[in-house]
């Protein structure tokens, strides 16, 4: 048991961490560093173009979408070089925000499904950043159901025609393309009906308006479709399989968004350490300490369960399912680390912006985490998961499954 | 990276896994619970021969000469297994004091006996209600005279010998209390077996009337050392408890997808369904926890005790957690005598009282992370 | 809003503590106010033995089953003037321990279903303590869900011929009589084919056999029956009516268990004033005061909940249902509250003899015994689920058990 590079991955790290010193926006390091769930700015800069170019520099020297075949723009490395460079990255990869999904998911999918042409065509680009993907999936009908959808797909000719509405799409105000999930035929089980297309986001009849959050701040967006056109070659998988190509995608958001999975414990711990309370350090209290503790070893548990499947990786393993808790934990831990950090303020814990302390950092995180624990999965949705996959229970009972789609009601109460 | 233990040592852990599934079966937990012997002999001997006694105590002692992790992979299964031995108070306490501060004539002398599972050491600590703290060591040594009342002492009605705590100064510093080695057979010992939660791990009043002693390393050193024992044994134990987290989440699940009601498994619900998915969360938090405690223990780590409190703690909690909400699954089934959920709940909870409690590690791992801050 | 008595009220508040003053077994008062949840034991008596000779007392003078008719034996009292005497009662009700479920279930339900002649008979003895009576309701293969019992009832004549087991039966070995359920059909849904009955203890063919628990007392029984005879006569409701039937029962057992409450706190917060620890008294660190405060608050919210049903008594309203919360809330408490305190003693805190200082051996007990709280008389899961559907009108679990005859019903998870 050792946390030592092998000499090829020690060779790796080493060309990573010189090519990042030589070429990272530094000027943004500090402002990087700094930011936290919920609030990635920068002051001065347009965090879209400097991600855009960070991402073009990578890409033009081979470090953007590492784990990628080399013809489609990516390096070919191994999943353990790909976790070393991330490492090394460090604060820059919070440049990569809006590629995520891009990366982790509509990549991933058009490689599995779509032709050798569109392949050649479109992933390169994706992995440069030069353009931005979104997955439109989630519809107001359908959040944790989300074979519950009803974006319709209607064939006409070489041509599908598009109407509906999808909803909780980050980042589709500035995506180039998107993998859209339709319902190509209601009349069949609600999981045997779907088909997945890309389209461009500038097509015809595709309205994007954002949607304001509980936070304040509009991160996701609905989007319309009118009369869309999309031509038959832009369909990835057969008709009616769109669920188990969505497959894809989901587990690969699973697994992207566990990644860097922030827990709010090390702001929490500096928090305490510096502020002052009428007897003293807040870090000298018995009660500080004791909750300090409960997050410590949970933050602790997440780092190491996360090394853990990077050991596994290291040796060519695939991980085990222990990762598959991370979101679970984190998301309810922010919320009550945010919780924390503003009782410990007392009444000025009710002040945000700039009037709060450390610039309401977590008062920006208790209004941001609410959305955690339910994006990419709720915490129901996770326990299933657990339970089912990892622990071999049962699964639910479904009354939905073999029920045609246009018959499973829609509404809870007349 | 290599987060993981070796493939050696997961063999290691399947022999371990054989050997008491094999040795150490409900039923020969339930002789020592139900007060029929004091603890397993058998299997005491049984683990000897195999080797697991002094798994990490040189080959020059008599031991296998192993190491921790090696240790650390054996006091897991031990754990699952609820093995009603002597194991944590003479392996993780009585010879790792001796490993770090005895005398090569002492660890001559006990080192082999342990590994050969001929002798039972303890740690005698604590005197009455209260966390470690060298204040609250009122035992006292003058000369090689032992005055004073130990307890709860784990499994001291059947330990050969104690490493004994004691007063030697009243500066009020730590430099006060020194570290003594008693041969519990000899004058002076009275030894009073006390009751406790978990009767298949025995507790003990030891009193001391000037009772014949020997230093263990140097005087004034002894709280320094206790506070490394008790690090080392931090690490060891939370394996235990993750073996027993384990265990009673598997019983949860199994029972979960046995048991019917309402005309389906019970483990279909999500009410059910979401407490087995909590328990796994807090095993696995403490697994991934232990497993940075077990490399920072077998490398001898600055980061050693901060990585012991942390893996204390965590699995600590994840034992209670497990052990109580594996009863819940279970119904009222969970809460009879004949089903073995109640024992793996004592185990949990005496376990999370032995080395000080869950608030005195909370404080200890918080100091911890603090004076590293500082230093940084 | 206050919390005075009506005239009335204040009245018959008098006259009752009058009477408990003059004629409540004084030599026990010690023990009884000492003795706390898994340990209601008297050191030199029988708790039946004193329990059965102060509710004779009480009935002799009208004060037993006060709410019950006075031909039945009880006083005929309003449901406030109920619990007035409880509170005046106050710790000599530990005493009616052993009465509890004859008077809270079997009574209402004989009084309920049973003949005019059955009531004369057997409700002004079961009042006055003289008969005990047990509950049949729990088999191993039917815990939460009760309506899954397999005890046979096969007509014969103008008999009944029973076979079969019953578990968690409270104080079937000094029981005289037991209400009884059994299933008299087994090719019908499994709700439908049930019938009441009430029974002889000492009915040839029926063997108790004490059932040792987790915390190893035995409080509870197993109960066999091997051609057991009972006559029709002594059914209570219609053949096939008996799950309508039970319901009145365990209606009555959620309110009458929910009545009299432990929570653990007050011997908590008695416990931190006194424990000396290195830094001086427990109850002066931040840390024991944050987790008191944090119970203290769910203590009052009980018990402020209850004074909200007993104000609606009090007016002749129904009580809403905010009291089903009360064992739900109590039951994890208990719990807690036991580790902190044994946390607090440091590893002495193992320790269970009576030998230690005054407080040790209570909060192990309480340990113990407080898994058994938050599954009898319906586990958490079953309070949520009757929270959310009964309170909050969620719709109920899917049921794949409804329509299928018993007999059809899977027996086997796996």
């Amino acid at each position: 048991m050792n946390f030592d590079d092998t000499p090829q991955e020690a060779a790796f790290r080493a060309e990573a961490r010189a090519w990042i010193a030589a070429n990272a926006p530094k000027q943004y390091e500090e402002e990087l560093r700094k930011s936290s769930l919920g609030r990635v700015q920068l002051k001065n800069a347009n965090i879209l173009e400097v991600a855009k170019a960070w991402q073009k520099k990578k890409a033009d020297a081979g470090w953007a979408c590492l784990h990628w075949p080399k013809e489609y723009g990516g390096r070919g490395a191994s999943p353990i070089e790909r976790v070393i460079w991330q490492q090394e990255e460090g604060p820059f990869g919070r440049l990569s925000a809006m590629f995520i999904i891009g990366h982790g998911m509509c990549g991933p999918t058009m490689m599995a499904f779509a032709r050798e042409e569109h392949k050649r065509h479109y992933l390169p680009p994706l992995a440069s950043g030069e353009k931005i993907w979104c997955q439109l999936f989630s519809e107001p009908a359908g959040g944790s159901d989300v074979a519950g959808l009803r974006t319709r797909a209607e064939r006409k000719g070489d041509e599908w025609i598009i109407n509906g509405q999808k909803i909780w799409t980050s980042g589709a105000h500035y995506s180039d393309y998107g993998i859209l999930l339709t319902r190509t035929d209601p009349t069949v089980p609600k999981h045997k009906g779907l088909t997945m297309f890309f389209l461009d986001m500038k097509s015809p009849g595709v309205e994007v308006r954002p949607i304001k959050q509980a936070s304040g701040q509009s991160d996701f967006n609905e989007v319309y479709f009118t009369d869309v056109r999309i031509p038959d070659h832009q369909r990835l998988g057969e008709v009616n399989d769109g669920w188990n190509v969505s497959l894809t995608t989901l587990m690969n958001e699973r697994m992207s968004i566990g990644a860097g999975v922030s827990t709010g414990f090390p702001e929490l711990f500096e928090f305490c350490n510096s502020l002052m309370l009428e007897d003293g350090p807040a870090i000298e209290d018995r009660s500080v300490r004791s909750r300090l503790a409960n997050y410590a070893v949970k933050a602790s548990g997440l780092k190491y369960t996360s090394m853990r499947a990077i050991s596994a990786l290291s040796k060519g393993e695939r991980p085990g399912p222990e990762n598959s808790i991370g979101k679970l934990v984190a998301g309810s831990m922010i919320q009550e680390v945010a919780m924390y950090a503003l009782d410990l303020q007392g009444a000025a814990g009710v002040l945000s912006g700039t009037d709060a302390e450390l610039a309401g950092k977590f008062q920006a995180m208790l209004l941001r985490a609410p959305g955690t624990r339910v994006e990419g999965g709720t915490d129901e949705i996770m326990r299933n998961i657990i339970a089912e996959r990892v622990l071999g229970l049962p699964g639910d009972i479904r009354v939905d499954k073999d029920v045609p789609f246009n018959q499973i009601p829609t509404k809870g109460r007349a | 990276m290599n987060f993981d233990f070796s493939d050696e040592q997961k063999q290691m852990r399947d022999e371990a896994r054989k050997f008491l599934s094999e040795q150490c079966p409900p039923k020969a937990v339930r002789t020592v619970l139900d007060g029929k012997a004091a603890y397993d002999r058998d299997l005491w001997r049984g683990l000897a021969e195999m080797g697991f006694l002094g798994v990490a105590i040189p080959e020059q002692f008599g031991g296998a000469g192993a190491g921790h992790l090696e240790l650390c992979v054996i006091a897991e299964e031990m754990g699952r297994a609820l093995a009603p031995v002597p194991f944590s108070s003479t392996v993780y306490l009585a010879a790792e004091a001796l490993m770090l501060a005895g005398s090569d004539a002492q660890k001559q002398k006990w080192l082999p006996k342990i590994a050969a599972g001929e002798a039972i050491g303890t740690l005698a600590l604590f005197e009455g209600k209260g966390n470690p703290s060298p204040k609250a060591i009122k035992l006292t040594a003058a000369g090689a005279a032992l005055n004073g009342t130990k307890k709860p002492v784990p499994d001291g009605a059947i330990a050969d010998f104690a490493v004994v705590a004691a007063r030697t100064g009243s500066t009020g510093r730590d430099a006060d209390i020194s570290l003594f080695l008693v041969d519990l057979k000899g004058s002076g010992v009275e030894v009073k077996e006390l009751t406790n939660l978990d009767p298949t791990r025995g507790q003990a009043e030891l009193t001391f009337t000037n009772a014949k002693a020997e230093p263990l390393g140097a005087t004034g050193e002894g709280w320094g050392i206790i506070t490394q024992v008790l690090d080392r044994a931090a690490v060891l134990l939370a394996f235990e408890q993750v073996g027993g987290a384990d265990r009673a989440l598997e019983m949860g699940r199994d029972y979960a997808l046995d048991r019917i009601a309402f005309g389906r498994p019970i483990g279909s619900f999500q009410a059910v369904k979401h407490i087995l998915a909590d328990m796994y969360v807090s095993a696995t938090l403490a697994r991934s926890n232990c497993y940075y405690g077990a490399w920072a223990l077998s490398t001898n780590a600055a980061e050693l005790p901060e990585a012991a409190a942390a893996a204390r703690i965590s699995a600590t909690q994840a034992f209670q957690h497990c052990a109580k909400n594996n009863i819940q699954v279970h119904g009222g089934m969970g809460f009879t005598w004949e089903f073995d959920c109640h024992m793996y709940y004592r185990r949990a909870n005496a376990t999370a009282l032995g080395l000080g409690s869950v608030s005195y590690w909370e404080d200890a791992l918080i100091d911890r992370m603090r004076k590293k801050n500082a230093a940084a | 809003m206050n919390f005075d008595d009506t005239p009335e009220e204040a009245a018959f508040r008098a006259e009752a503590r009058k009477w408990v003053e003059a004629n409540a077994p004084k030599e026990y008062e010690a023990e009884l106010s000492r003795s706390s949840l898994g340990r209601i034991r008297l050191e030199k008596a029988e708790i039946v033995d004193v329990g059965k000779a102060w509710q004779k007392k009480k009935a002799e003078a009208g004060w037993a089953c006060l709410h019950w008719p006075k031909e039945y034996g009880g006083r005929g009292a309003s449901p406030i003037e109920k619990v007035i005497w409880q509170q005046e009662e106050g710790i000599y009700g530990k005493l009616t321990q052993p009465f509890q479920i004859g008077e809270g279930m079997c009574g209402p339900t004989v009084m309920a279903y049973g003949s005019e002649e059955h009531k004369r008979r057997y409700l002004p003895k079961l009042a006055s303590g003289e008969e005990i009576w047990c509950q049949l309701f729990s088999e191993p293969a039917g815990g939460s869900d009760v309506a899954g019992l397999r005890t046979r009832a096969e007509k014969q004549g103008d008999n009944w011929i029973i076979n079969g087991q019953k578990i968690w039966t409270s104080g079937a070995h000094y029981s005289d009589y037991g209400l009884l359920i059994t299933r008299t059909d087994p090719n019908v849904p499994k709700h439908k084919g049930l019938t009441m009955f009430f029974l002889d203890m000492k009915s040839k063919g029926v063997e108790v056999r004490p059932i040792k628990q987790a915390n190893s007392m035995q409080e509870f029984n197993e109960v066999y029956f091997t051609d057991v005879v009972i006559p029709d006569s002594q059914r209570l409701g219609a053949v096939g009516d008996g799950w309508n039937v039970s319901l009145t029962t365990l209606m009555n057992e959620r309110m009458s268990i929910g009545a009299r409450l432990a929570t653990g706190f007050p011997e908590m917060f008695e416990f931190c004033s006194n424990l000396m620890t290195e830094d001086g008294l427990a109850i002066d660190d931040p840390a024991v005061r944050s987790k008191l405060a944090s119970w203290a608050v769910k203590t009052s919210g009980l018990k402020y909940t209850s004074y909200r049903a007993i104000s609606s008594l009090s007016k002749g309203e129904r009580p809403g249902p905010e009291n089903s919360i009360g064992k739900l809330v109590a039951g994890t408490m208990l719990q807690d509250i036991a580790t902190y305190a044994m946390d607090l003693e440091g590893a002495a805190g193992a320790l269970t003899g009576a030998s230690e200082e005054v407080a040790s051996g209570q909060f192990q007990q309480m340990l113990l015994t407080s898994p058994s709280m938050r599954i009898a008389g319906g586990t958490d899961e079953i309070l949520r689920n009757i929270i959310a559907e009964r309170v909050l009108g969620l719709p109920g679990d899917i049921r794949v058990d409804k329509d299928v005859p018993f007999n059809k019903i899977p027996t086997k998870g796996r």
